[in-house]
């Protein structure tokens, strides 16, 4: 009886908290953990690029979740969120970003295409991987090989590399073993010295302090949205602090 | 199942002393760490549970799977070694794999269960941020190939390897107890043997659709056939050995290492003083293949708790250990009601509340139910007589390894 009790508390504490977040639409602030924020790597490429043509070409490849569906699905997902908040900052310099995205890929199918990736000239691949993968029970050591592989081209071919590793799915969690594998993209980014955007560990962190919640079916696309323009802002944050040219509060780099 | 196991002792203390080589009253110690063993694979198996991190992957390389194979290996050569020894190798195998089969049909049991999950889930889940996650519904579309797979042990959803890997280490054990009962060194040798070989030429099963199974027989087996080993005598032939001061301070020292490099996984601020070379070395720690870190981790454990905790420890006959112990003694019933209450709680967590205070409680009131469903399965062997007369139901000598080896 016990239980039951507890649920019932929690399921009206939830609704009261719902019912009073419509009462003050606060827009969410993008907290986001130290873990999450410092992060190790370099992107030479990328830094060049700015400091030397005041450009940076940007790249992102990814599956299902660098997008949103819907007609303006494009514009409000992460990448073109990322592209506004980084053209913020940096005023003087070009942003151009590309999006080679498509759903259900693993990081093998993704490997096979990197050659259009290197013919479209980036400074700066956003590479976001591991959910199709965990989904499909690839061996983690070959997930591992293969990934490393494919950053190791597109070092090779002057070109920097930023992972992003899976989005926490409280629904899924149970089915899909994603652990495995963003450990297995953490050691990774370690060894190529590419930084890794910890999204999994983010909105796990968004989830646990409630800034969000994934499970609640009402306003969900709003949710959405408001997940992918944070990611957006704090993938900036990440490119501004790995390339060492000022915080948020630092708009140019000149 | 117990019958054929309790009736086989009861032979046994009829008709002869068993040899010294094994011990001869049941060792509680087993019952004991198997009980907790699961209830730290159901409290693991929630996922995003405030409650896991007293369970001991955080603190070590090792996790609470290696405890269960290890005795499980141990408990089922203790029940068949003997039954090998005294009706013979061909009434010993029939005996091994209907336990096999038992477990096997526990395991689809789960699916269906898992199955219903699913299910439920797709027709709730809609959300735009998870249009690719909802793909791991799609198998629902494909039963025809998705069951079929299942049946085959290839299709295995995450948290669903442990029962297919017992199925197959109970399914290959006759021939290692056969060997063992003729060379015990012999046996031993032969399974490292297989575990290096495996881990050199990449040997695993295949699984559906992708990849290769979580865990890997051809490795997992060593830790199997090394509790094996110890039920037959293996742990008399080296006593000097376990009781060696160098070895006890080597293995407090591993224990010290393992735990230095998972605090540099759990505080981030400690990531730095992992040495870069010192990691090139262990990462990736393998889980599948039973990495030797892991296993050595496990070792030293076991060395460790072997010591502090004697097979006449009273404390093991105390009521407040009772109910880990009687966990221990049904630990596949015990263990397939944890893989259930793990889906139950998460569902709960997930649909309701995912609170803190939720997550004590669900562990809580789930750990409760495997002890209520423990003693429920004691009492209906005890009012289906399936404990000899003789003694008084609450010996607990009677059903060693609680017939489940």
């Amino acid at each position: 009886m016990k239980w039951v009790m507890r649920a019932l508390a929690g399921a009206l504490s939830l609704f009261a908290a719902q019912a009073f977040a419509v009462e003050q639409p606060a827009p969410p602030s993008c907290v986001a953990p130290e873990h999450v924020t410092h992060v190790e790597g370099k992107l030479p490429a990328s830094a060049a690029a700015i400091a030397k043509e005041h450009r940076l070409d940007i790249l992102v490849l990814g599956t299902g979740s660098s997008t949103l569906p819907g007609a303006d699905g494009t514009n409000a997902a992460y990448p073109m969120r990322l592209k506004a908040a980084l053209q913020e900052r940096l005023k003087n310099v070009k942003i151009d970003l590309k999006i080679e995205v498509r759903s259900r890929r693993t990081t093998a199918d993704m490997v096979k295409t990197l050659q259009t990736v290197l013919d479209a000239k980036p400074d700066l691949v956003i590479w976001q991987t591991g959910t199709f993968d965990a989904m499909r029970g690839v061996d983690p050591d070959e997930f591992r090989a293969t990934l490393k592989g494919g950053v190791k081209k597109l070092q090779a071919a002057g070109v920097d590399v930023i992972l992003v590793n899976m989005q926490y799915s409280p629904r899924t969690e149970m089915m899909v073993a994603a652990g495995t594998y963003a450990e297995n993209m953490r050691w990774v980014a370690q060894q190529r010295d590419a930084p890794l955007f910890d999204r999994l560990g983010l909105m796990k962190y968004w989830s646990e302090e409630g800034t969000f919640d994934f499970s609640a079916p009402e306003a969900a696309s709003r949710v959405a949205q408001q997940v992918h323009n944070c990611i957006g802002k704090l993938l900036a944050d990440l490119i501004m602090d790995t390339l060492n040219i000022g915080g948020p509060e630092k708009k140019d780099p000149q | 199942m117990n019958d054929i196991d309790t009736s086989t002792l009861r032979e046994l203390a009829a008709t002869k002393v068993p040899p010294p080589a094994i011990a001869p009253a049941r060792d509680l110690r087993l019952d004991l760490f198997r009980g907790l063993a699961l209830w730290l694979i159901f409290l693991d198996h929630i996922p995003s549970n405030v409650v896991s991190w007293i369970t001991i992957r955080n603190y070590g390389f090792s996790d609470a799977t290696e405890i269960f194979v290890f005795i499980s290996g141990y408990t089922a050569a203790f029940v068949y070694g003997r039954a090998m020894r005294e009706r013979g190798t061909l009434i010993a195998t029939a005996r091994v794999w209907r336990r096999a089969w038992q477990v096997y049909v526990a395991h689809m049991f789960l699916f269906v269960i898992y199955m219903a999950e699913i299910a439920y889930v797709s027709t709730s889940f809609n959300n735009p941020l998870y249009s690719e996650e909802m793909g791991i519904l799609d198998f629902l579309r494909q039963p025809d190939v998705t069951l079929v797979q299942a049946l085959l042990l290839k299709f295995k959803p995450a948290n669903m390897d442990v029962l297919p890997l017992y199925v197959v280490l109970l399914f290959g054990l006759p021939p290692v107890l056969w060997l063992m009962l003729r060379s015990l060194t012999g046996a031993l040798v032969a399974s490292i043997l297989l575990y290096v070989v495996a881990r050199v030429l990449d040997w695993n099963i295949a699984a559906y659709p992708n990849g290769e199974w979580v865990f890997n027989p051809f490795a997992w087996q060593l830790l199997f056939v090394v509790g094996a080993w110890c039920a037959l005598g293996g742990v008399e032939k080296s006593m000097a050995l376990l009781r060696s001061r160098t070895l006890f301070v080597l293995c407090i020292a591993y224990l010290l290492f393992a735990f230095a490099v998972t605090l540099t996984w759990h505080i981030p601020a400690l990531a730095p003083f992992m040495p870069k070379w010192l990691a090139e070395i262990i990462y990736p720690i393998n889980k599948t293949d039973l990495d030797v870190l892991r296993l050595l981790h496990f070792g030293a454990l076991a060395v460790i708790t072997v010591r502090f905790v004697p097979q006449d420890w009273p404390a093991l006959t105390s009521p407040f250990l009772r109910p880990a112990i009687i966990c221990g003694q049904h630990s596949l019933e015990v263990f397939c009601l944890g893989v259930f209450l793990a889906f139950t709680g998460h569902f709960i967590l997930v649909e309701i509340s995912d609170r803190i205070s939720m997550q004590i409680a669900i562990s809580a009131i789930g750990i409760a139910l495997m002890v209520a469903a423990a003693a429920m399965i004691g009492w209906y062997k005890v009012i289906e007589g399936r404990r000899p007369g003789p003694r008084p139901p609450k010996s607990l000598g009677s059903d060693l390894a609680g017939g489940e080896a």
